[in-house]
């Protein structure tokens, strides 16, 4: 066929791909994968005239394409740039590019507050990753950091816009997907904000999303703030039939507690089908839900570290030791501690405690 | 004495008024163009003349307009770049402040080769009082017949708006100026597509420079093979230059570009010298964001060779050695002056200007002006000096627009060419505070080059 004519071939890293005419050279890398893609702080598929904005991304393009072999003089954002038939790019074979990258970590961070320990973003933050990847461990950065004051923007959203990376995304997500936008940028330079102009909520159906897209810790669930780590969740696919979204969710559960409910990303940490803000902010328990399983993190996440599936529980040595005796307790600790409910014997629970099963919740 | 061509009557009283332009042989080019020319022949003649872009990256003009592309039923627009705001570049002003009926001629020149129907003048906010004086000559031109439905019973329709900028200096960038006349934030657009291709609402254009446009008409007038014999090499014919800061004579004056640097600053022609008797320390030959070069750079190449005021001859050395022409904002400073407090200064706007679209421009403007404040305020450190070094190398080249390298390349010159006024700067704290590091050797004649073994 004519079509198979078409396809492009380019070199990322000195391994070739074909790829459709069109493809931008980080969707080229991706479809490699492993280090050969490039990290993309504010592009995202599914966002149109996302991206370009980072720098993160930015790749040597050694020979432009089989007709016109020339390098490229700059390094180019390969987010935004169509490879071209016998291109031959370098990523992380290139020194420059990765000079490049190391310098855009530290532009990015040096006004970032690095408030990690306290962020809800920890854990599953962009620039977390791409700062363990391709950042210096220390700053040479010594003045002040920029702050912002916090704004309210509605009942869902915290947005604390000192943790900002100005990726643009969530604004092309109330762009894109919800019916009015109702926040922007304000002002110029390093001292422009997210922001509402006139304080005002974020009130539309699908406005959850900017969550979902934000690469760092500057928007965050006003429902799971401060409620626990990710690290410490179980990560579980489920579905709902829901008359406005696709109902297609991942809930982060410790137990039977619902936490958060957040849309499912795929491994590049980008959510393909969007959800709206019932199935986000509303339905917070299980039984409103029809659970598939646990969610895959294919990266190598933290949050990974806590999938319970397929483990194998340590034997139990003490009745063997002690000829199938029980151990004498000198303490029954159910009946010393003031911390859990009485009636609830600890070590006979099933899996992870939860809160209903500490006093302070009940009494 | 060079030849004038632009500001061959800008002496005559009263030609910013049509009646007066018009007696002086003013719209003689768009009647020969749209009388005995095609299109394609006006922009071959501009092809042939060699005109390179006056606003500052140089790229010529005929081939500009040639690679605009003409898709069937989609209009083309021509867009006049008058959102002049390079410190110490002013020359568009005092173009469009007396003779904007030069402006609109060329303008209607150009149009017509390009097919622009609408054509915007993009003006600075800053720049109000031009911008009435520029409606006013609009509507005199219009009442005249030269603008609106079939001009000269040639059938060509033209509208030309003036949109008033709000003050970025951004808007200034072809693509972030597209995006401020649609009306949005004016944040540069990435390339590609480029404006040729998907310009102002997504159809075609051409931005070009108010000085490039009002050269158009000359070109008509005398022919581009005439045009190109004026000037040398690839520097065709005359270019305006705004020259200010420590100099006798400042002002907007017209070049030939066959003249030396040293002749421009010194001739009563046109700077007239130092003030004062005092020794030229440093410039900035073409606007404040190409690299400034000390005043024994500036007069001879590294070869030895006198260095002359064009695209060519400013540019020798790369930027080791060298600078550019760019939009002709000469900016001298004598043996007074400071170069740290001087590169603040910059660092401190181009700080202020960014857009704050792209992280490398965003973070690291800022950056380098607070680096700079400590030095210039005796606080600095020695290894500050590495570190501004390093900060404008990873911005340079990693943005998406020019306005990266503009806040680059300054600081990267004042530390090439200044260093030891830095470190000065940061070993004497506190009597750099009282007193200027002064004239040093920078005026000191080169060493001949060492011939390669």
């Amino acid at each position: 066929m004519a079509e198979e004519k078409k396809l492009f071939k380019v070199t990322i890293d000195n391994i070739t791909v074909e790829v459709e005419p069109g493809t931008t050279i980080l969707n080229a890398a991706r479809r490699i994968g492993g280090d050969v893609a490039p990290p993309a702080m504010c592009y995202y598929t599914t966002l149109k005239g996302s991206g370009g904005k980072c720098r993160t991304c930015l790749v040597e393009v050694a020979a432009g394409s089989t007709a016109d072999p020339r390098p490229m003089p700059k390094l180019v954002a390969s987010c935004r740039t169509n490879v071209m038939d016998g291109m031959v790019v370098k990523n992380v074979t290139s020194e420059k590019a990765l000079d490049a990258r190391k310098g855009i970590v530290e532009f990015l961070l040096i006004n970032h507050p690095l408030d990690c320990p306290i962020c809800d973003q920890a854990g599953e933050c962009s620039l977390q990753d791409l700062s363990y990847e391709h950042g210096t461990e220390g700053t040479r950065y010594t003045f002040n950091r920029r702050v912002f004051e916090k704004h309210d923007i509605g009942p869902y959203i915290q947005l604390h816009m000192t943790r900002c990376i100005l990726c643009y995304r969530c604004v092309y997500v109330a762009d894109q997907l919800t019916n009015r936008r109702e926040h922007g940028i304000l002002d110029r330079g390093d001292h422009s904000e997210i922001a509402t102009y006139i304080h005002k909520a974020l009130e539309n159906d699908f406005i959850g999303n900017v969550i979902d897209v934000c690469p760092v810790g500057a928007l965050t669930d006003k429902t799971f703030r401060f409620k626990n780590r990710v690290w410490f969740l179980k990560p579980l696919d489920a579905h709902r039939d829901c008359p406005r979204c696709s109902g297609k969710v991942t809930l982060w559960n410790r137990g039977e507690e619902v936490f958060r409910v957040t849309a499912r990303k795929d491994q590049w940490g980008e959510v393909k089908d969007f959800i709206c803000n019932e199935c986000r902010f509303e339905k917070k328990k299980t039984a409103d839900w029809v659970i598939e399983g646990p969610t895959r993190i294919d990266r190598h996440s933290v949050i990974s570290g806590n999938h319970y599936v397929d483990t194998v529980a340590p034997k139990e040595t003490l009745p063997e030791v002690m000829g199938g005796r029980k151990p004498k307790l000198l303490m029954d600790i159910n009946q010393v501690s003031e911390v859990n409910r009485k009636d609830i014997d600890l070590s006979g629970i099933q899996g992870p405690a939860h809160s209903v099963d500490f006093e302070k919740e009940n009494s | 004495m060079g030849r004038k061509l632009l500001f061959e009557n800008v002496q005559v009283e009263g030609i910013r008024g049509y009646d007066v332009y018009r007696r002086e042989g003013g719209y003689r080019s768009v009647e020969k163009a749209l009388g005995e020319m095609t299109p394609d022949q006006v922009t071959d003649e501009v092809k042939k003349s060699g005109l390179r872009g006056r606003g500052g990256a140089g790229f010529p003009t005929g081939m500009k307009w040639s690679f605009i592309a003409k898709p069937e039923g989609v209009p083309r627009h021509l867009v006049c770049n008058a959102d002049e705001s390079e410190p110490g570049t002013f020359k568009d002003r005092y173009l469009m402040e007396f003779l904007p009926h030069l402006l609109i001629e060329g303008l209607i020149v150009s149009s017509y080769a390009l097919g622009s129907h609408v054509t915007y003048i993009y003006v600075r906010g800053e720049y109000s009082w031009v911008i009435d004086i520029l409606e006013t000559a609009i509507g005199e031109a219009k009442a005249n017949g030269w603008l609106g439905n079939n001009i000269l019973d040639k059938g060509f329709d033209l509208e030309i708006y003036v949109h008033r900028g709000a003050g970025a200096y951004i808007c200034g960038e072809e693509t972030a100026l597209l995006e401020s006349l649609e009306g949005k934030r004016g944040l540069p657009r990435i390339k590609p597509p480029f404006p040729a291709v998907k310009g102002v609402w997504d159809r075609p254009t051409v931005v070009n420079n108010v000085e490039t446009l009002a050269a158009v008409v000359p070109i008509i007038l005398i022919g581009g093979e005439e045009y190109s014999k004026i000037g040398v090499g690839k520097s065709t014919g005359t270019k305006l230059i705004s020259a200010c800061g420590n100099i006798n004579k400042p002002g907007v004056y017209e070049i030939d570009m066959t003249i030396s640097v040293e002749d421009f600053v010194y001739s009563d022609e046109y700077c007239g010298g130092i003030p004062k008797g005092k020794k030229m320390k440093a410039c900035i030959p073409g606007g404040s964001s190409v690299p400034i070069l000390p005043a024994n750079l500036l007069l001879k190449t590294a070869k030895g060779e006198k260095r002359l005021m064009n695209y060519e001859s400013l540019s020798d050395g790369g930027f080791v050695k060298g600078s550019m022409l760019g939009s002709g904002g000469f900016i001298v400073l004598d043996e007074d002056q400071c170069v740290v407090k001087h590169t603040l200064t910059l660092a401190r706007f181009y700080h202020h200007e960014s857009c704050g679209q792209c992280s490398p421009c965003r973070e690291g403007t800022g950056w380098m002006e607070k680096i700079l404040r400590n030095i210039d305020t005796g606080k600095g450190k020695m290894s500050d000096i590495d570190l501004l070094w390093d900060i404008q190398r990873r911005i340079e080249g990693n943005t998406i627009c020019p306005l990266g390298d503009a806040a680059a390349w300054p600081v990267a010159a004042a530390i090439r060419h200044f260093r030891d006024e830095f470190e000065w700067h940061v070993l004497n704290p506190e009597e750099s505070q009282k007193r200027n590091y002064g004239l040093a050797h920078y005026a000191d004649p080169l060493e001949p080059a060492v011939a390669a073994v």
